[in-house]
C-alpha cells in the first residue's frame, strides 16, 4: 500500500516503471497501470482474430484478452517457458478503462526514473512506429523503451491494424 | 383482471426525474435564436416520455401539463417558433413545476394547484392560444384561494431536541419567508428543579404573513414532522390583494419569495431520490432464502474443515458427501443470487392490460390483449429500460394499428382487434414481439409523407422494408390528428434509440390491411443461459440450448455434395446444409476429419435449420454470460464468453451470426 502511495506522490517528477524483456530488448510500462503479474497459462483461443491475440483468460471471473507482445512487435516467436509471464494492465480510453494482458518473456525490475532523464523517442524513419512509445531511458547502459500502453492496446488501433494486415 | 400499478410507480418516478434532468440541462444549453433542432428534439423526447408514462399511470394532471409544454417544444422543433429567452425561461420553470408535481405524486401529498394553473396559463400565453383568457384565468385562480398568511401552532414533543432539531432554527427559517409574529407558550414549563435541560417544554404560536404556499411551510418542518404537533390554518384576508392581483395581466409577473423557497427544497428532495436510483428492491423471501443458503454453506464448511483436521482414508466417503453438499449449496446460492437480478418480464407486461383497456374505451375500439411468455426471465436493468419502448409500441398498435370496429367489419375482419405480446429466448437473445391484426402500414402514405417531410428525395424507389423502416425516423408521423396518445412522430425514434442503446434491435414486418409485427431483440447480457458444451480440437464452445433441435451422427449415405463443395445432408425429407465449426473458426487440430467421425448438432436460426459439425458433445450446463466486449470487442459468431467449472474460459456461439459467416466462407 505504501509503495503505491509513494509512487502516486512521486509520479510527477519521478514516475515508476515496470521493466520487462522481449528477447534482447528491454521495455517498460507505467507501474500505475499494472494490475498484476501472473505466470503464463493456457488461454482460450478466439476464432478469426490476428495471431497476436492469444485468446482470453479468466481473471477472477472477468474475461480478459491476452496480447502476445512478441508477435505484436514482429519479433521471433519463442516457446513459452516458466519465466514467461502475463502482465495484466488497465487500459484507459475516453475516460473508461478496460483490462488486457500482455505476454512477455520475463519481468525484470521496478525502475525509478527521473522525468528529466526520459528522452523522446528518436525518429526511426518509417520502419518503426514511435506512436506507441512514451520515450526512452538509459538504465545501467541498457536502453529501455517506455511504452504508451493506452495507445498500444487501443481497440480501434488493433482493429485498424487488423484490417491492414488482412 | 386487476393489476396493481403501484409497483411500477417507483420506476416511473425514477425515469421521469431523469427525464427532467435531461430537459433541464438541454434547456440550459439551448442557443437562443439559433437552436439546434437535435437539441430541442432531446428535450422534446424527455417530455414525451414523461407524458406517456404519466398517462399510463393515471397521473392526468402531469400528462396534461406536459402536453402543453410539448406543444411549445414541438413548434420550436419545427422552426415555427423562435427560441426566445421568455420561452426557455418559462419551460425551465415548467420543469420545476413538473418536478414538484412528481414529488407530490410520489409522496402522495397534494400539489399546489395554484402554481400549476399559473404556469399552465403562462405557457398557453406564450403559445398565444388564448392570451387574454389565460390572463383572466390566472387572475381568477389567484384570487379564489389567495392566502395572505398562515397561522401555525407548533408544539414540539419533549424529546425533539434529542433528535438534533432546534426549534429556533425552524422559526428563523420561517422568518425569512415573510413577516413573522411569534408568541411563546410557556404553560408546560416545569419548576426549575424539575427541568431537564435536554427536553423541550415550549410551544409556539406563529403568525406568518406573505404569499406562502402550504408546501413551503411544510418543507420547513419536514425533519420534525414526527416529533411535533403542527397545526396550519390559512389566514384568508380577502380585503387586501385581489385588485392588485387582477391588474397584473401577464401571468409571469406573479412571483414571490415562496416559490423560490419551495423550488430549493424540491431540488433537495429530487437529489435524494436520484441517489436511490441505483438501488434494487428485493423481496424479503428471496433474502431469507439467501440467508438460509449461506447458513447451510457455513455448516458444510465447518464440517469439511473438521474432517480435514485429521483425515484418514476411512473418512473418504464422508468427504465425498461433504463435497457433494458443498457443490449443491454453492449452486443453489448462485441461483438465488442470480434470482435477485432476474425478474420475469411480466413486471413489464402487466401494466398493459390496464393501458389497453383504458385507451381502447377512450378511443371507442374493441381490443383483446393476449400475452404469452410472461415468465421469460430478463435482467432487471433491461426490464426498466425496455418499459418505455414497449409502452410506445403498444400505444402505437392501439392507435394506428387497430381500426375502429365499423372499419374492421367493413374490411371483413372480426369486430374485436387483437394485440399479441410475446416474449421468448432465442438464439442468445430475448425476443419480444408485439403483433396486431390491424390495418398495417400503408406504405404509399408513408412514402408520400417521407417525401413531404424531405426525409426521402421525391421519386425515390424504396423496398417495402425500407419504407417500413421510415417510421423510425425522428419527426415522422402519419397521424392526421395530434392526440395525447401518439402522432407527434417522436415515439418510434425514441423506441429505436432506446433499444439500440441496450445493444438490441427492433424490426417491423407489416402487411397493409392485415397487421404489423414489431420484433425487439435484446442481448442476454447478465442473463443465464442453458448451454450445450461441444468440443472441436482443443477448444470448448457453448451452444445455446434454445437453438439446438437435435444432435445426430450421420452416415455417408446421407451426405450430398453440392457443386463439389457445399455439403448438405438429408434429414427426414429435408436437405440441411452442414457447417464445419473448425472451418469457420479456422481450428487446425480438429479431431474429426470426416463427417462420420464427429457429431452434427442441428441448430436453427431464423427458422432455417443447419447442421453444425463438431468433434464431440460434452455436457449440458447453465452458464453465466460474460461479455467479451467489456475488455475486448465483438467477435463474429460469438455472443459472449463464460467460465467453466475448471476456471477456463469457453466462448458462447452466436448461431445466427455463425451461419451468416459460413455463407461468406
Amino acid at each position: 500500500m505504501n509503495a503505491k502511495d509513494d509512487s502516486i506522490n512521486r509520479d510527477e517528477d519521478q514516475p515508476q516503471f515496470l521493466s520487462f524483456t522481449l528477447g534482447d530488448e528491454d521495455y517498460g510500462v507505467n507501474i500505475l497501470r499494472v494490475q498484476e503479474i501472473r505466470g503464463w497459462e493456457e488461454v482460450r483461443d478466439i476464432p478469426n482474430t490476428p495471431d497476436y491475440i492469444k485468446g482470453v483468460l479468466n481473471l477472477r471471473n472477468t474475461v480478459v484478452p491476452i496480447v502476445d507482445l512478441r508477435i505484436r512487435f514482429n519479433l521471433k516467436k519463442v516457446e513459452y517457458t516458466p519465466t514467461t509471464v502475463i502482465i495484466v494492465l488497465s487500459v484507459e480510453k475516453d475516460g473508461s478503462s478496460h483490462v488486457m494482458g500482455v505476454v512477455v518473456d520475463a519481468v525484470s525490475d521496478v525502475l525509478n526514473i527521473e522525468r528529466k532523464n526520459i528522452k523522446a523517442a528518436p525518429n526511426f524513419g518509417g520502419k518503426i512506429n514511435t506512436r506507441y512509445m512514451n520515450g526512452m531511458v538509459m538504465v545501467d547502459n541498457r536502453m529501455v523503451v517506455l511504452l504508451e500502453t493506452d495507445k498500444l492496446l487501443d481497440q480501434d488501433e488493433l482493429a485498424a491494424l487488423e484490417s491492414i494486415s488482412s | 383482471m386487476s393489476v396493481d400499478l403501484e409497483q411500477f410507480h417507483q420506476v416511473f418516478f425514477e425515469e421521469s426525474f431523469e427525464g427532467l434532468d435531461i430537459m433541464e440541462t438541454g434547456l440550459m444549453e439551448l442557443d437562443l435564436g439559433a437552436a439546434n433542432s437535435e437539441d430541442i428534439n432531446t428535450i422534446f423526447r424527455a417530455a414525451h416520455s414523461i407524458k406517456g408514462g404519466s398517462g399510463t399511470f393515471g397521473f392526468q394532471g402531469i400528462a396534461n401539463f406536459t402536453h402543453v409544454m410539448e406543444t411549445l417544444l414541438d413548434e420550436m422543433r419545427d422552426g415555427r417558433r423562435q427560441v426566445t429567452r421568455e420561452a426557455v425561461d418559462s419551460l425551465l420553470k415548467s420543469v420545476d413545476i413538473l418536478r414538484m408535481m412528481l414529488n407530490c405524486e410520489q409522496d402522495k401529498s397534494n400539489p399546489d394547484t395554484d402554481k400549476i394553473q399559473q404556469q399552465m396559463s403562462e405557457l398557453e400565453f406564450i403559445l398565444g392560444e388564448s392570451g387574454g383568457a389565460a390572463a383572466i384565468q390566472a387572475a381568477s385562480a389567484g384570487s379564489s384561494s389567495e392566502t395572505t398568511g398562515w397561522h401555525i401552532i407548533f408544539e414540539p414533543d419533549a424529546n425533539m431536541m434529542l433528535t438534533g432539531n432546534d426549534p429556533l432554527r425552524i422559526i428563523r427559517e420561517l422568518a425569512e419567508m415573510g413577516d413573522i409574529e411569534v408568541k411563546t407558550n410557556q404553560q408546560k414549563l416545569p419548576a426549575f428543579s424539575e427541568l431537564s435541560p435536554e427536553n423541550c417544554y415550549l410551544s409556539w404560536d406563529i403568525t406568518l404573513r406573505g404569499n406562502i404556499t402550504e408546501d413551503a411551510i411544510k418543507d420547513v418542518f419536514l425533519w420534525v414532522e414526527d416529533e411535533c404537533k403542527l397545526t396550519l390554518t390559512p389566514i384568508v384576508d380577502t380585503s387586501v390583494q385581489p385588485a392588485a392581483e387582477a391588474t397584473s395581466a401577464a401571468p409571469a409577473v406573479t412571483e414571490s419569495v415562496a416559490p423560490v423557497a419551495a423550488t430549493a427544497s424540491d431540488s433537495k428532495k429530487s437529489t435524494q431520490s436520484s441517489s436511490a436510483t441505483s438501488s434494487i428492491r428485493v423481496g424479503i423471501d428471496k433474502i431469507d432464502d439467501l440467508i438460509n443458503m449461506v447458513g447451510e454453506l457455513v455448516i458444510t464448511q465447518s464440517m469439511l474443515s473438521l474432517l480435514g483436521e485429521d483425515f484418514s482414508m476411512q473418512n473418504l466417503e464422508k468427504l465425498q458427501d461433504g463435497l457433494g453438499q458443498l457443490e449443491r449449496h454453492t449452486r443453489e446460492l448462485q441461483e438465488s443470487v442470480m434470482m435477485i437480478r432476474m425478474l420475469p418480464i411480466s413486471f413489464s407486461f402487466s401494466r398493459f392490460p390496464r393501458l389497453v383497456r383504458d385507451m381502447s374505451s377512450q378511443m371507442g375500439k374493441k381490443i383483446d390483449l393476449i400475452m404469452s411468455g410472461e415468465n421469460t426471465e430478463i435482467d432487471k436493468t433491461l426490464i426498466e429500460k425496455i418499459g418505455d419502448p414497449l409502452v410506445h409500441l403498444v400505444r402505437n398498435s392501439l392507435d394506428h394499428g387497430i381500426e375502429m370496429p365499423a372499419d374492421r367489419i367493413a374490411a371483413g375482419k372480426k369486430e374485436t382487434g387483437t394485440i399479441n405480446l410475446n416474449a421468448y429466448h432465442k438464439g442468445g437473445n430475448i425476443v419480444i414481439e408485439i403483433t396486431d391484426d390491424g390495418k398495417g402500414i400503408d406504405q404509399d402514405a408513408v412514402l408520400n409523407k417521407a417525401i413531404e417531410k424531405g426525409l426521402v428525395p421525391a421519386g425515390a424507389k424504396l423496398t417495402a422494408q425500407q419504407i417500413n423502416d421510415l417510421i423510425f425516423q425522428p419527426g415522422f408521423s402519419t397521424a392526421k390528428k395530434i392526440t395525447d396518445v401518439s402522432g407527434r412522430g417522436v415515439g418510434m425514434d425514441v423506441v429505436r434509440k432506446n433499444i439500440t442503446s441496450l445493444g438490441g434491435a427492433v424490426e417491423i414486418q407489416s402487411e397493409h390491411g392485415k397487421g404489423s409485427t414489431f420484433t425487439i431483440r435484446l442481448p442476454l447480457t447478465l442473463a443465464i443461459l442453458d448451454g450445450q458444451s461441444v468440443i472441436v480440437g482443443n477448444e470448448i464452445y457453448i451452444i445455446p440450448l434454445v437453438s439446438i433441435v437435435e444432435s445426430i451422427q450421420i452416415k455417408t449415405s446421407m451426405i450430398n455434395k453440392v457443386a463439389g463443395k457445399g455439403e448438405t445432408f438429408k434429414l427426414r425429407d429435408e436437405y440441411i446444409p452442414i457447417v464445419r465449426l473448425s472451418r469457420v473458426f479456422g481450428i487446425e487440430n480438429a479431431k474429426a476429419k470426416t463427417l462420420e467421425d464427429g457429431l452434427l448438432v442441428v441448430v436453427e436460426a431464423d427458422r432455417k435449420p443447419c447442421g453444425l459439425f463438431v468433434d464431440d458433445l460434452l455436457g449440458q450446463q447453465q452458464v453465466v454470460i460474460k461479455s467479451l466486449e467489456q475488455n475486448y470487442r465483438r467477435v463474429d459468431g460469438v455472443s459472449g464468453a463464460t467460465i467453466l467449472g475448471d476456471g477456463s474460459v469457453a466462448l458462447i456461439l452466436d448461431i445466427p451470426g455463425l451461419l451468416r459467416m459460413s455463407v461468406r466462407h
